[in-house]
């Protein structure tokens, strides 16, 4: 790796972040894409059933994964979120458990790929029912309040999409009235499945709508992770020392279909998704940091290695862990024992 | 016939909730209670009126109008350590906080294999005969027993309100806690001094008798009391069980009574079709058929939304101690 004497190019702003942190918010997106890939290859090979796409969220997650401090922060995900998780700790290990179902997942084969669980890792269990999430996180970030827990902040994240669900105003207003310590962070992909911004809302500035609830608007480029890390930081830091909530909007763009059982081509044009794919996150941040010394060839190719060895020694440990007996479907519902009706 | 004594006190069922209200929130900090108009205004039946002056604003959260985030809000409470209580003004105005209760509170546990819970209460009242018209009477529980997950409560008198509510503030699971409001003010009786629990799921008989069992819940208990024991006059001994809690259901106790009496007569306000007692009668049917002396009969609501605000139409959705001591009175002549 280069030291930080190298020369940079000037429009390169990178808010405070070490050559070593920027390598790992890389890493992270690169880890990011190849595990999303392999779910999709295992998934087309018949070795798993499902797998959900976020090609294109790679920088806005790792960004606001930099922004997270582990071990007092909350996470409050949704289930495009894979990038985020991984960045704040989640191991490809865990990510390939999920995809496979196997009994050592955190939901013991239970949910969907991506619906983690670790109170170790701050990471909050989700349904896949869209914005559902966002009033756990404000229940969450009120606790941290009544307990003056100072230092601590709730960051939440959702697509686009939510932000039509009523139970997203409910929350969003909440946090409001109460200056909780939340950041709301919308990873705005332009497509909530095959429906286009333009059938969503009126006003496709979604931070905008901030300025309605009295809290923060910020806009920020969602292919750019170090400007997702500076504003996310930013947030982070007002929230968890007494400033109140603010709403972030990162705009980005979804490259592929929204899973393996979609097929994107029956609502989007190629032309379209080539033309976005320009702008594509991953391949413009490894120049960057090439471009700044922060990388050499050699050690980029290093790193791409070390990843896909990563990768496949996830896939292949997990492939080897055994499903769930069918009778821990009766575990766990209700603390103790419970007596099932038949 | 609820004499106070030295060791407990007369109360009707608001006093019974209040009271229990303000224990738990005097002896945990972790307590909260979230709803609207349950601050300033101290809920509209006043049942936490001036909690607010002793907990403060922070514990006692007048919410915003909108039910699925007071549920959600105190989900995400009760996975970060609190022990929200929330409170859904009426029953009828549950349906937004639909999801949040059955899709939501009841898989927190099992989704997450046992790494988040939530424990957390949800009160509500519900019930007719108040003139609550379309939209402040229904009946809620038939819509949620259906939920693994989830705990339903329904008391009926003042010691069971205070002892199955302390049960579900301590519960670690989700709990459903329905109070029929009809019997808020107009049911009193006698409760015990002192903090006690009486474990959800177990139902109560109230009255015992030999010919006929009845199974009900809610306000339903006190008119089919007051039927059971008209006719005990007639020598016709009706044995009367509260169910207390729908979810976990207490099939004991039904099947034990159901075997001596050997007839059962289910009673209920909410809807016959897919109503509680549409798995209790199913229930008795694959376990018990042949202890019966009599085919099982229900008597519930009619097939329709809802009772209407005109009297008649009250009247006519609604059962009464006599149309239920009729019913007794055919089962124990079959």
């Amino acid at each position: 790796m280069a030291s930080t004497a190298t020369p940079r190019t000037p429009d390169f702003e990178r808010h405070g972040l070490s050559d070593e942190q920027l390598v790992a918010m890389l890493r992270i997106m690169i880890l990011h894409r190849t595990l999303e890939n392999r779910g999709f290859a295992l998934n087309r090979q018949g070795k798993i059933p499902f797998a959900s796409a976020s090609e294109g969220h790679e920088a806005v997650q790792a960004g606001a994964a930099m922004a997270f401090e582990r071990g007092k922060d909350i996470l409050v995900p949704y289930y495009r979120d894979l990038g985020l998780d991984l960045g704040i700790g989640l191991t490809s290990y865990e990510v390939m458990l999920s995809l496979f179902a196997r009994i050592d997942d955190h939901s013991a084969g239970r949910q969907f790929p991506h619906h983690y669980a670790s109170k170790k890792l701050g990471l909050y269990t989700i349904s896949s029912v869209i914005a559902a999430q966002t009033s756990h996180a404000v229940g969450a970030a009120y606790a941290i309040k009544l307990r003056k827990e100072s230092g601590r902040a709730v960051l939440t994240t959702f697509g686009d999409g939510a932000t039509s669900e009523g139970e997203w105003h409910e929350s969003v207003n909440f946090a409001a009235v109460h200056k909780l310590p939340i950041v709301f962070l919308c990873e705005n992909n332009e497509w909530a499945i095959s429906t286009p911004l333009s059938a969503q809302m009126g006003q496709p500035d979604l931070y905008k709508r901030a300025a309605g609830y009295g809290m923060p608007g910020v806009v920020v480029n969602g292919f750019d992770p170090v400007a997702c890390y500076a504003v996310t930081k930013d947030a982070m830091d007002r929230a968890r020392h007494g400033g109140g909530p603010t709403l972030i909007e990162a705009k980005c763009y979804r490259f592929l279909s929204h899973t393996t059982d979609d097929d994107d081509r029956s609502y989007r044009t190629r032309a379209e998704v080539e033309e976005r794919r320009k702008e594509d996150p991953v391949p413009a941040f490894e120049r960057a940091l090439l471009e700044q010394g922060v990388l050499t060839k050699g050690s980029l190719d290093e790193l791409k290695a070390s990843i896909l060895a990563e990768a496949n020694d996830a896939t292949d440990r997990a492939e080897a862990v055994p499903y769930a007996p069918p009778g821990d479907l009766f575990t766990r519902l209700y603390e103790g024992p419970w007596e099932p009706w038949q | 016939m609820a004499v106070a004594t030295s060791s407990s006190q007369v109360l009707n069922n608001v006093e019974a909730v209040r009271a229990t209200l303000y224990e738990a929130l005097k002896n945990d900090d972790k307590v909260v209670i979230l709803g609207e108009d349950v601050g300033n205004r101290g809920n509209v039946f006043l049942i936490t009126k001036d909690f607010v002056k002793e907990f403060g604003t922070e514990r006692i959260i007048d919410t915003p109008i909108a039910e699925a985030s007071i549920v959600g809000i105190a989900v995400g409470m009760a996975m970060e350590g609190l022990r929200p209580i929330a409170e859904i003004q009426f029953a009828d105005f549950i349906y937004p906080a639909f999801n949040q209760i059955v899709g939501e509170a009841a898989k927190t546990r099992y989704r997450s294999n046992g790494e988040y819970t939530c424990p957390m209460v949800i009160r509500t009242p519900y019930g007719g005969g108040v003139r609550g018209a379309l939209s402040h009477s229904v009946s809620v529980e038939a819509l949620f027993y259906h939920v693994p997950g989830l705990k339903i409560v329904v008391p009926s008198f003042p010691a069971d309100v205070k002892g199955l509510l302390n049960a579900a503030i301590d519960d670690p699971d989700p709990v459903l806690f329905l109070e029929h409001k009809k019997t808020y003010r107009l049911i009193k009786g006698e409760v015990p001094d002192g903090h006690y629990v009486i474990p959800i799921g177990k139902a109560d008989v109230k009255k015992e008798g030999s010919q006929l069992t009845v199974v009900s819940y809610g306000l339903y208990v006190h008119w089919a009391l007051e039927a059971a024991n008209q006719l005990e006059g007639d020598g016709i001994s009706v044995e009367v069980i509260d169910l207390r809690s729908v979810r976990p259901m207490d099939k004991t106790a039904i099947l034990e009574s159901v075997r001596k009496t050997r007839k059962l007569l289910i009673i209920h306000e909410d809807n016959k079709f897919g109503g509680i007692g549409a798995e209790i009668s199913a229930m008795v049917a694959e376990e018990a058929l042949f202890d019966l002396d009599a085919p099982i009969r229900r008597l519930a609501a009619p097939d329709v939304p809802a009772m209407g605000y005109a009297m008649p139409l009250e009247e006519a959705y609604m059962s009464s101690p006599a149309k239920m001591a009729d019913a007794m009175r055919d089962m124990v002549k079959f």
